[in-house]
């Protein structure tokens, strides 16, 4: 591990006042400046002790007051970006949204759902193996232009949807499927301002700078995270297929939310996909085939088809495109089925 | 002998306070003086040599004191592998040349004063290499093939009768492939060493299943006398082979605590521990079995091939257990070792039995499908009370398999069981019932000890035997408390100490036989003394009983029911203290057994060498779930009952068994170290990506012990039972998938993929 300069901030504009001081030119992923923020630590430090992430200042925005707090507004629901996981996971105003509180639950293990905020975790780093090891050359992620180790080699864990040819690394989080699904927005701070992005537009596929991971300058703040009201939230949850039972991440997984009619026919459908896509997942044509048909084996079956109809495989993975349909299809057949 | 009462209690370990509360210093807590810290540098390819090791961003580092590289400290004498005479791991010396053999070599130790700067340094040095084109595994271009006999002065091919005929002629056949994964101990405790010296005499403080051996051979990779070197390791934070043989960091660390004059302490990375010490190789199986309609086996033969490193023939040619395990007509066997640029394996837990008995007992459920037969019935048809080899039919001294199927099966519903394949579900689950054969050769080494007891009723016991985790203090402090009438807490055991007399290795499960053999003798000498003190003094209640009817209980020298206390022998005696050293040499083995013991070689006697087989048996019961959409596969339930003779304690007993059906489980479904093939280097080398079992993964495991008493084997009777629990639980997990799915999968682990088509 490298030396660093560690800052703590106590309000969001001497954390942006810090990192401005020690920022890399705009069009540099925050990633790669010299001053980035750390919240639980538990993407950064990791990568940090691999060497991996190597910022020469840290600045610790965990005591920044009041952006913790999980609230009803008007349209919905505001997490704050530094609210933890385990809190948000059980607080009360979550009911009306499995899906996100399933998310949570099903992610890390407890001791690390306490650590870990909100805002750290949709911008956790991805897990492929040749990215975490600086051993390997080849990681268009990590090094970019040196070319990517996974692409031929064993790449069980990797993704099928929004590959390139420099990059296959799978997005691995699972809270960030759960926001992608609801419409979620982000609430972003920069100096002397804010603004607002839809959450689908925070990540970017690896193309051909998979270095460039999100839309956020390095200068910019995660404040809150804000998920509007629906009629389908209620009905809606989180399947995560895995290896083993717990405490690890999704081979597959699949959230859904679902507007009935009366007689059970789809009214309005939302599906994204985690442990299959580079990037949080939202699976829009399958969600449009849903619309007006009742969720059976074969309509299920086909909204599946269609959400991996552009699945790239590649040969450890290959299984994925197979195992995220049925993830798919059982997801929509246990949503469809819930009482509510 | 009958087997002593208190030795079958259940009692809590002698230790289990200090290890829940941190009391248990584990070799790398023990705090030393100034120490300087240490961080490995490894090579980041597999096969070529070093060209240029630039060190200078590395040297720029603030509180830098020494990197050792092979070319400043080329001065580590070769020893040799272990099946070669010596002590060694793998014969490749450490930083003895520019050459690189394997992934993850260590190519320079760091020495600095703090451990973050020494980490820093670490990842600092830049290495340049002249690589090679590397082979990666079994089935890899450059792979070169060595049948074991040809290499091995010790193994011979196992075989009788004309198995090919057989099973040309047999009229139920199975002929089967079955591979397993690299896999790699990952004990908790990394892998650490610390050194000091003081007036030339070094003291290594490692975690270690053999200190005799690593005293050995650290001196001589030195050039010192292994008079002058100290091996301490009075706990082992998980070993399960990894710890067994000396690996290259010690004498590297070692040096450079010699160059700084300051004591050096290294505690390496986890990914590191992939590398710089050994695993268990990757098998592939070929299994035939022929059997007549009524199942009885007519032709077993089993041709494997095992991975091993370019310079090491380690292998572990299981056929020298799956030959006696039935009662086959005819057997034909043959093991090789496969050549690849890779570290040399070494020891893993059951280090035969898991792979061959995985392939085994595989072939036996799939001919038990072919026959329609339940696999409980075909093994009690073919179960064997000797060698089935007709020109050497030597006898097991006691084999009571078919009871522990008998009782694990009642205790699991066996009985319950629909035998279709897929013809049990609950809801979206699939479920499968299966079960194997497990068994583990008994084996007993050489030992010396020195036990005294002094007149206020208190007993010491000194032995170099190992506390690896599995309760050695208690069950060997248990040996000596009933032999000399005390209660455990009046006896104070020591372990894990080349200071002390050389105790067997930690390894092949015969720790608590070897240990309490030379116990027991040491204790009997100390009653002999005591009896006769008091029986042929001229006063006390004693005096002039015959020495049989004398007894230690209690503190007292009893005989019926007069007793006289310990003080007053000692008293006749005129002596405070009765200390006894005794070394003890199993049957069966040659006569400088001893002699090599303190040298730190491993002579072992047992299993299925000598004139008679001596195993323990198990049998293991799985249920296995799969999701009929998804393919999730879930073991909520283990059963297996054990017979391995007399149970010293039952509770640390429980806690091994337990432990080895749950990583049976892990084996089965989770453990596999994968290899990118393109530079034969470990991907997944840290515990996030290799899996292991979380406790949601593990519900009900039960064991049960099936009452056996063997008097043949060793003075207590006891087998030992430390590797036996995770023998078959591969095979019984992998039956059941089958039962649930009716997809057979032979190469393990059985992940979610490999079911996909079935369900
Ligand atoms: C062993 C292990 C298992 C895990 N399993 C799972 C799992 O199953 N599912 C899952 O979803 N996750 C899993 N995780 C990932 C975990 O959820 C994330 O590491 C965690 O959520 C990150 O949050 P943090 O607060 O610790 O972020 P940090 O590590 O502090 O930061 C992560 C990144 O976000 C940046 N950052 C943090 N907060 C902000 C902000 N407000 N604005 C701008 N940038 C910010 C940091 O600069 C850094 O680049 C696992 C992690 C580990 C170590
Ligand atoms: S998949 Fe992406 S992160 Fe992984 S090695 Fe390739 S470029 Fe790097």
């Amino acid at each position: 591990m490298r030396p660093f300069i560690y800052h703590r901030a106590t309000s969001d504009s001497a954390a942006l006042q810090t990192v401005i001081g020690g920022a890399a030119p705009r069009d540099q992923p925050p990633t790669s400046a010299r001053a980035q923020f750390i919240a639980g630590g538990t993407t950064m430090l990791d990568l940090m002790k691999l060497d991996v992430m190597r910022p020469s200042e840290v600045i610790d925005i965990n005591r920044i007051a009041g952006l913790d707090q999980v609230e009803k507004t008007p349209d919905g629901l505001r997490l704050g970006a530094l609210a933890r996981m385990a809190d948000v996971a059980r607080h009360p105003l979550l009911a009306d949204y499995p899906v996100i509180a399933q998310s949570l639950t099903l992610a890390a293990s407890p001791q690390l759902r306490n650590m870990a905020t909100l805002g750290g975790n949709v911008l956790q780093r991805t897990r492929c193996t040749y990215f975490r090891d600086p051993s390997w050359k080849a990681c268009n992620k990590r090094d970019p232009g040196s070319g990517c180790a996974a692409l031929d080699g064993f790449n069980r864990s990797h993704a099928v949807l929004g590959v390139s040819d420099h990059c296959i690394a799978t997005y691995p989080g699972d809270f960030a499927q759960a926001l992608i699904a609801l419409d979620a927005l982000v609430e972003i701070r920069r100096q002397g301002g804010e603004r607002v992005l839809a959450f689908a537009d925070l990540h970017r596929k690896p193309g051909d700078r998979p270095d460039i991971e999100t839309a956020l300058a390095p200068d910019e703040l995660i404040a809150a995270f804000r998920v509007p009201a629906a009629p389908w939230t209620r009905r809606s949850l989180y399947l995560k297929i895995r290896d083993r039972q717990s405490y690890e991440f999704a081979l597959a997984s699949a959230a859904v939310a679902l507007d009935l009619a009366g007689d059970g026919a789809v009214r309005q459908a939302r599906i994204a996909l985690g442990g299959v896509a580079t990037v949080p997942w939202r699976a829009r044509e399958a969600e449009a085939a849903l619309v007006g048909h009742k969720v059976a084996d074969d309509v299920a079956q086909r909204a599946a088809e269609i959400a991996f109809r552009d699945a790239q495989p590649r040969r450890r993975n290959a299984f994925k495109v197979e195992l995220g349909r049925r993830a798919l299809q059982r997801a929509l057949l246990e949503t469809a089925s819930l009482e509510i | 002998m009958d087997a002593p009462a208190k030795s079958g209690q259940p009692l809590p370990r002698l230790d289990a306070r200090l290890k829940v509360t941190g009391g248990a210093r584990y070799p790398s807590d023990v705090a030393v003086a100034n120490p300087a810290y240490a961080c490995l540098a490894t090579s980041a390819v597999a096969r070529g040599s070093i060209r240029a090791i630039r060190l200078d961003e590395a040297r720029a580092v603030p509180g830098l004191l020494d990197i050792l590289t092979y070319q400043n400290a080329n001065e580590i004498k070769p020893i040799n592998f272990f099946s070669k005479g010596g002590q060694a791991a793998s014969s490749i010396m450490p930083l003895s040349a520019p050459k690189i053999w394997h992934d993850g070599q260590i190519v320079a130790l760091v020495v600095a004063e703090t451990f973050e700067a020494a980490s820093e340094a670490a990842q600092k040095i830049a290495v340049d290499y002249d690589e090679e084109p590397p082979t990666a595994t079994i089935g890899s271009p450059g792979a070169t093939v060595n049948a074991v006999a040809d290499v091995s002065e010790e193994h011979k091919d196992p075989g009788f009768g004309d198995a090919d005929a057989a099973f040309a002629a047999a009229p139920v056949k199975i002929d089967a492939e079955y591979s397993t994964p690299t896999q790699h101990h990952n004990p908790m405790e990394l892998f650490t060493t610390t050194c000091l010296w003081s007036d030339g005499k070094l003291v290594v403080h490692e975690p270690s299943q053999y200190v005799y051996g690593m005293k050995n051979g650290v001196a001589a990779q030195l050039g010192m006398d292994p008079g002058d070197v100290r091996v301490v390791s009075a706990y082992i934070g998980g070993a399960f082979g990894s710890k067994g043989s000396l690996t290259s960091r010690t004498a590297i660390v070692a040096l450079a605590a010699k160059r700084l004059g300051r004591p050096v302490k290294l505690v390496s990375t986890r990914d590191q521990g992939f590398t710089i010490a050994t695993y268990r190789a990757e098998t592939r199986h070929n299994v035939k079995l022929g059997a007549d309609r009524n199942g009885k086996l007519l032709a077993y033969s089993h041709e494997a091939f095992e991975l091993t490193s370019r310079p090491d023939d380690y292998n572990v040619a299981g056929t020298t257990t799956t030959a006696v395990m039935y009662n086959y007509g005819a057997v034909a066997t043959r093991v090789n070792v496969v050549h690849a640029d890779r570290n040399t394996p070494g020891f893993m837990r059951s280090p035969p039995e898991v792979p061959y008995m995985y392939a085994l007992e595989s072939a036996m459920d799939e001919l038990a499908y072919a026959l329609q037969m339940d696999p409980v019935e075909l093994r009690r048809i073919n179960d064997t009370a000797k060698d089935p080899n007709p020109g050497n039919p030597r006898p097991y001294t006691s084999r009571s398999l078919m009871r522990c199927f008998d009782q694990a099966a009642a205790a699991f519903g066996w009985e319950k069981r629909s035998p279709a394949p897929r013809s049990m579900r609950d809801g979206d689950w699939l479920i499968g019932w299966g079960c194997a054969t497990a068994c583990y050769p008994t084996q007993i080494a050489p030992a010396a000890a020195r036990v005294s007891l002094t007149p206020d009723g208190w007993a010491r016991v000194q032995i170099a035997a190992h506390e690896i985790g599995t309760g050695a203090y208690t069950v060997i402090g248990q040996a000596a408390a009933e032999r000399l009438g005390l209660e455990l807490d009046r006896v104070k055991v020591e372990l894990g100490d080349t200071a002390l007399p050389p105790g067997p290795i930690a390894g092949g499960s015969n720790t608590t036989a070897s240990a309490t053999a030379a116990i027991v003798k040491a204790c009997d000498a100390i009653r002999e003394k005591l009896f006769r003190a008091a029986a042929g003094s001229n006063q006390g209640a004693l005096a002039g009983k015959p020495i049989a009817d004398l007894d230690l209980a209690g503190g007292r020298i009893v005989a019926g029911d007069v007793s006289e206390p310990l003080t007053a022998a000692f008293k006749y005696m005129g002596q405070a203290a009765i200390e006894e050293y005794v070394e003890s040499v199993p049957h069966g083995l040659a006569a400088d057994a001893m002699e090599k013991l303190y040298r730190g070689r491993v002579a072992l006697a047992g299993g299925p060498k000598g004139e008679k087989l001596m195993f323990a048996f198990g049998a293991e019961f799985v249920e296995a779930r799969v999701h009929a959409r998804t393919g999730e596969i879930r073991v909520p339930r283990a059963v297996g009952a054990f017979a391995a003779g007399h149970i010293m304690n039952p509770r640390t007993a429980h806690s091994q068994l337990m432990g080895g059906m749950i990583w049976g489980i892990s084996a089965a479904l989770h453990e596999a170290t994968e290899i990118d093939e393109r530079s034969a280097r470990y991907v997944n080398d840290n515990l996030a990506d290799y899996l292991i079992p979380v406790n949601a993964d593990i519900q009900t495991v039960d064991v049960i012990f099936v009452s056996e008493t063997d008097r043949e084997i060793n003075p207590l009777g006891v087998k030992g039972l430390g590797e036996l629990g995770n023998v078959g639980t591969n095979a019984a997990v992998a039956n059941a998938v089958f039962h649930a799915t009716g997809l057979r999968v032979r190469d393990l682990p059985i992940r979610l993929e490999k079911l996909l088509p079935s369900v």
